[in-house]
């Protein structure tokens, strides 16, 4: 479609770690099939057995990441998995002069709302909901697209993953405030600021979909291009 | 194995393209997906090490330093990047800490001291010991760093407080931002060109010319 020519046709293959180029030594399996379809079908006793070994770096070169959608997907399942208990149960337990509360994550953020502090309420809702859910969203429908090989909008797509790349680790913003609040607040009996579970399952809601993102491997959005 | 140093695959879409050399601050974009190929460093390698060592010292203080100081009806208290990730190993979040420690001290930590050995032998064209496994360390370790966060993190946390306590900011926030800027500067770049830099056969082929 346009004048770049892919690795594949060339003949080469890239190193994930450390670019080089390199001839593609590789069991020919899947050449002439989109690759797309043999990767999701996840063969891993294939990859295993026959690694080729980056001269360079070291590192075991692929044409496309192992099992890549299978594993984006187990990934981002599990992420959404957590990602109720990371809403339901709270992040944080506060007491002041004898009252106590547990707050979730959205209670911090009504809170914040409440005081006045539009902009901080803003900032929390968007690194700890917008992001996360729209994470979900996006990667869910870049790895629906990309297994049946859609031709649809490539080029946003590819942008679409680079910005979900760009922005994932934004939302351990939460993690980290609780983090500090809890280390600084320890007034015994007047004063205290405990974690709570919820921020485990938030945690671990972040982990599960930056890992899903990177195990993705973008180049199968262009899969589909090769007539 | 044939190797092709002078091509470069976009790690977007597997387009292949020829290197062609870049004036400092150009980069070079993927004509298919539009990504970043590579780009032009604007740092040499004295400097690059010079500022990896001024992370290094930055590093220490934000560590060593209080970030935040409260005090609440007569008593004060006091937190550092460490006592913060501490603060969420007590209780049913445990395990938590162990990811929040990597990212706002033990990933950044690896990376400063990973790159300034690189660089160090780098300074003299040659590779340092492990030179493989750091680099290929320092590509793994990139999405892990999370000090920018952390800052916002703090900010927030210092706004959350100031409700209900006094709140004063430490040496160690200040510490926190130059190395938020320092590591963006130093480790968010291109590190393919160190290879190049550093390829044994290299001096060998000026030799023979």
């Amino acid at each position: 479609m346009t004048g770049a020519v892919s690795a594949g046709r060339l003949g080469v293959v890239s190193c994930h770690a450390c670019g080089l180029v390199c001839q593609d030594t590789l069991p020919q399996a899947s050449h002439h099939r989109p690759v797309a379809e043999s990767e999701a079908c996840g063969n891993g006793a294939r990859g295993r057995s026959h690694q080729v070994i980056c001269p360079r770096c070291g590192a075991p070169l692929h044409r496309r990441r192992p099992n890549s959608i299978a594993r984006a997907w187990a990934l981002l399942l599990a992420g959404l998995i957590f990602y109720i208990p990371a809403n339901v149960l709270p992040v944080m337990y506060t007491s002041l002069l004898g009252s106590g509360s547990d707050n979730t994550i959205m209670q911090g953020v009504i809170e914040f709302w409440k005081s006045g502090s539009y902009g901080i309420a803003l900032v929390i809702f968007i690194a700890s909901v917008l992001v996360p859910c729209t994470k979900f969203v996006v990667l869910g429908v870049l790895f629906a697209t990309s297994q049946r090989g859609s031709r649809w909008a490539m080029k946003e797509r590819a942008k679409l993953y680079r910005m979900v790349e760009l922005v994932g680790y934004w939302s351990m913003l939460d993690v980290l405030v609780v983090a500090v609040v809890a280390a600084l607040v320890k007034f015994q009996g007047l004063s205290d600021i405990e974690p709570r579970i919820g921020i485990l399952f938030f945690g671990m809601v972040v982990i599960m979909t930056m890992l899903s993102a990177m195990s993705f491997d973008p180049r199968l959005i262009w899969d589909g291009d090769t007539e | 194995m044939k190797t092709f140093p002078h091509l470069v695959a976009c790690e977007h879409c597997d387009s292949v393209y020829e290197r062609t050399p870049l004036t400092p601050g150009q980069l070079a974009r993927c004509e298919r997906c539009d990504a970043i190929l590579y780009r032009a460093s604007r740092l040499d390698v004295d400097r690059w090490l010079a500022l990896t060592i001024a992370a290094a010292i930055v590093f220490v203080m934000a560590n060593v330093c209080p970030v935040i100081y409260i005090s609440f009806k007569g008593m004060h208290n006091e937190a550092t990047l460490w006592a913060s990730a501490a603060a969420l190993a007590h209780g049913p979040a445990a395990p938590i800490a162990v990811p929040t420690a990597m990212s706002i001290i033990i990933v950044p930590f690896l990376q400063i001291s990973l790159l300034g050995w690189v660089l160090l032998y780098a300074r003299f064209g040659k590779r340092a010991p492990g030179f493989e496994r750091a680099m290929r360390m320092l590509v793994a370790l990139r999405p892990w760093s999370m000090v920018e966060v952390c800052l916002l993190g703090i900010l927030v946390a210092v706004i959350k407080l100031s409700g209900f306590l006094q709140v004063a900011p430490g040496a160690g926030i200040w510490a926190t931002a130059l190395l938020m800027i320092l590591l963006t500067v130093i480790a968010n770049r291109d590190i393919h060109w160190l290879w190049e830099m550093t390829e044994p056969a290299r001096s060998a082929q000026k030799a023979q010319a």
